[in-house]
C-alpha cells in the first residue's frame, strides 16, 4: 500500500484544498481553492513544505482518519477537538500519526473550515494546475468514508512538531472594504450605512459566497440601472436582489450582474469565510490609497507566517533527540507539485 | 461615474475595470476582445491576469511591483494607440455546428419565446439555426458561452421566475442565447437542448468555446439527438471548422 491516509469517518463537507487555480477567469472558472488560505499557509509553515501542498478541508466537522506509516500532520483552520487514541492534540499545531492509531477531529469550536494538512501533501490527480476540489465546477469530488488519499513523500521527516501562534480569526469581527468600480451606484446614504449596521452571518452561505443578515431597510443601487455582466472575483459584496449584501468565495461565479458596493481586503477576507452562521460582522471602508498602503503580496505574507513557527515544546524527558532538535524552521523552496503530478 | 467609453476604473486593491461598453453591443465586446489580447502581448510588468467579460476587461495587478496609477497611465497608453472599437476579431477562430432538438419536452418554453418574439414557431426555429452566433464570453460557469446576436425581436427579458434547466440546454433573453454547462436555475428561456459539454476537466482542450468563436445550431430530431447523446457524450455530434 502507498503512503496514504484512510478516512473512517467524514463529515458533509470535507474536499481536498490548496490554493486553486488562478487565470481562467475569462473561460468561466473562479480560482476556487481553500476557503481560508491562510490555514493552508499555515499547515505548510507548521510541516516546513511548499504552500501549495494540498490539505484536507473539514467544513463545520471533521472525522476519523488512519496511517499506511508514520505520517506528520498539522491542523489548522478553525479549532476543532483533536485526539488520537483519547490524548488531546494541540490545534495550530503538527504532530505524528502512527500507523495502527485513530486521529478523531470533532466539530468546530468556533469558526468554519478546519484543515488537515499532511507532510508531503495529499497527491491526488492534478486536473488544471490544481488539486482543489471545485463542486461547482463538477471538478473533484467530497471526500467520504472509505476514501484512501495517497500521501506525497515527506520533505522532511525527522523535523519535530511545531506550533504556531494564530490571531483569533474565526469570530467574525471588522473588515475593511475599497470601493470599487461600481460604488458609485449606491448613495452616499446606503454606503455610509453600510458601515454603521451591525450584520450576522446568515445560515446561507457556502463555499461560493455568504449572505449577512441585518435590521433596516434593504440596501439598493440607485435607480434601476442595468449592469452589464462583469467579473466577479472573491471579496466583492454584491447587493442582491433582496438587498442584503452577499460577499462571494472562491467558488464563486466568474460573471454577475447584480452591484458590488465594494471589496473585502483579501487580507481580511479569512473572517468572512471563517464566520460560523450567527457571527456577528461589521464592514469598515478604506479609501484605495489606505489599502494600498497596507497591501502586501500573499507569498510575503505566508513566508512571515513560516517565520513565526516554533517547536511544540513537549516533556525534555520524552525527547531523546532533545539536542539535534530543530530550533529554527524553515520552508523549502519549491513546488508541490509540477506539471506531472509528482509531489517534489 | 464617467459616461464616455472606454473608461477605466479601480476594482478592489489590485484590480482594474476597463469598460467599452455598458450594454451589449457587438463593436464593444470586439474591443473587449482585443483590448484583452492587446494586454497581454504587451507582456507589462506587475499584471497577473487579464480577462474579458461582454463588454469590460478586468486587469489584476501586483500593487507592489506596480502602482496603481502606473497601470492606469500604461493602459491609457495602450487605448490612445489603437482604436480597439475598430479592431479585427482574435485570430484562430472557429466555426461550430452543434445539433440540437428544439420545442416540446427538449425547449419546453419555445412557444412561450416566439409569442414574445412576435414570431411563429417555426421562424424561431428558423431564427435560432440559421443565424452563426458570436461566443461573446464565457461566464458564470465554466466554458458556458453566451452566444449573440439573434435578431432584434428577440430583445425581450428573461423570465420573472427562475425555471431549471438541464446540461446542454439552449435558453434566449436579450437577444442571446446561453447554452449551458451545468444543471442550472436560470431566467432564460428554454428553447432547446444539446449533447454538447462545454466544460471537460479531463479533456487537454478542457473548454471548447473561445470567445469571437461562432456557432451555428442544427435541427435534429429527438431520436437522432437521443442517439447522439448515447455516441458522442462530449461533443454532442458537433463539429468545427478554422475560420478564415
Amino acid at each position: 500500500m502507498t503512503r496514504a491516509i484512510k478516512v473512517l469517518r467524514a463529515g458533509p463537507q470535507m474536499t481536498v484544498q490548496d490554493l486553486g487555480r488562478p487565470g481562467f477567469l475569462s473561460v468561466g472558472l473562479s480560482r476556487g481553492g481553500a476557503a481560508d488560505r491562510l490555514a493552508i499557509a499555515e499547515g505548510a509553515a507548521l510541516l516546513g513544505q511548499p504552500f501549495d501542498c494540498a490539505a484536507l478541508e473539514m467544513a463545520g466537522s471533521g472525522g476519523e482518519f488512519e496511517g499506511t506509516e508514520p505520517i506528520r500532520f498539522a491542523l489548522t483552520g478553525a479549532p476543532m477537538r483533536a485526539r488520537i487514541d483519547g490524548r488531546d492534540l494541540m490545534w495550530n499545531a503538527s504532530h505524528t500519526l502512527e500507523p495502527g492509531e485513530r486521529l478523531g477531529i470533532g466539530p468546530a469550536l468556533s469558526g468554519s473550515y478546519g484543515y488537515l494538512s499532511v507532510a508531503g501533501g495529499f497527491d491526488t490527480p492534478v486536473i488544471m494546475g490544481s488539486r482543489a476540489a471545485h463542486l461547482m465546477a463538477r471538478i473533484g469530488t467530497r471526500i467520504g468514508q472509505g476514501d484512501a488519499l495517497p500521501i506525497g513523500p515527506d520533505p522532511d521527516p525527522a523535523r519535530g512538531a511545531k506550533t504556531l501562534d494564530v490571531e483569533d480569526r474565526f469570530k467574525g469581527g471588522t473588515v475593511r472594504v475599497v470601493p470599487g468600480a461600481q460604488t458609485g451606484l449606491f448613495s452616499v446614504e446606503d454606503r455610509a450605512r453600510l458601515a454603521e449596521t451591525d450584520f450576522t452571518r446568515s445560515p446561507r452561505g457556502n463555499r461560493q459566497g455568504v449572505r449577512f443578515d441585518f435590521d433596516g431597510p434593504p440596501f439598493g443601487a440607485d435607480g434601476l440601472r442595468m449592469v452589464l455582466s462583469e467579473m466577479i472575483v472573491p471579496g466583492d459584496i454584491q447587493m442582491t436582489g433582496e438587498g442584503a449584501p452577499f460577499v462571494l468565495l472562491p467558488e464563486c461565479q466568474t460573471t454577475g450582474g447584480y452591484p458590488r458596493i465594494g471589496s473585502v481586503l483579501p487580507q481580511d477576507l479569512p473572517i468572512v469565510a471563517q464566520a460560523a452562521p450567527g457571527a456577528p460582522l461589521r464592514f469598515s471602508f478604506l479609501s484605495l490609497d489606505e489599502a494600498r498602503a497596507l497591501y502586501e503580496d500573499e507569498t510575503t505574507s505566508f513566508r512571515a507566517i513560516a517565520a513565526q513557527v516554533r517547536p511544540l515544546v513537549r516533556d525534555p524527558r520524552e525527547m531523546a533527540d532533545l539536542l539535534s532538535f530543530e530550533l529554527i524552521s524553515g520552508v523549502t523552496a519549491g513546488q508541490c507539485h509540477d506539471e506531472e503530478g509528482d509531489t517534489r | 461615474m464617467p459616461t464616455d467609453f472606454p473608461h477605466i476604473v479601480a476594482q478592489g486593491v489590485n484590480g482594474v475595470v476597463v469598460r467599452f461598453s455598458d450594454r451589449l453591443s457587438e463593436a464593444g465586446n470586439r474591443a473587449t476582445l482585443a483590448f484583452r489580447d492587446a494586454v497581454e502581448a504587451a507582456d507589462l510588468p506587475g499584471i497577473e491576469e487579464c480577462d474579458s467579460a461582454l463588454g469590460s476587461v478586468l486587469v489584476r495587478f501586483d500593487p507592489v511591483l506596480v502602482p496603481y496609477d502606473d497601470v492606469v497611465q500604461t493602459l491609457r497608453g495602450l487605448l490612445q494607440q489603437t482604436d480597439f472599437y475598430a479592431a479585427q476579431l482574435p485570430p484562430d477562430r472557429r466555426l461550430w455546428r452543434i445539433p440540437a432538438v428544439f420545442g416540446g419536452v427538449y425547449g419546453p418554453n419555445l412557444d412561450d419565446a416566439a409569442d414574445r418574439a412576435g414570431i411563429t414557431r417555426k421562424q424561431a426555429i428558423h431564427d435560432l439555426t440559421s443565424s452563426r452566433l458570436r461566443v461573446l464570453a464565457l461566464g458564470f460557469a465554466p466554458g458556458q458561452p453566451y452566444l449573440g446576436e439573434l435578431p432584434e425581436t428577440w430583445d425581450f427579458p428573461r423570465l420573472k421566475e427562475l425555471i431549471d434547466v438541464p446540461e446542454g440546454a439552449i435558453a434566449a433573453a436579450i437577444r442571446q442565447l446561453v447554452l449551458f454547462a451545468n444543471d442550472s436555475p436560470t431566467g432564460w428561456a428554454h428553447v432547446g437542448q444539446t449533447a454538447f459539454r462545454c466544460f471537460r476537466p479531463e479533456d487537454i482542450r478542457s473548454i471548447p468555446l473561445a470567445p469571437g468563436d461562432e456557432v451555428q445550431f442544427k435541427a435534429i430530431a429527438p431520436e437522432d439527438f437521443e442517439e447522439l447523446r448515447e455516441s458522442d457524450p462530449l461533443g454532442g455530434g458537433a463539429t468545427f471548422e478554422m475560420l478564415p
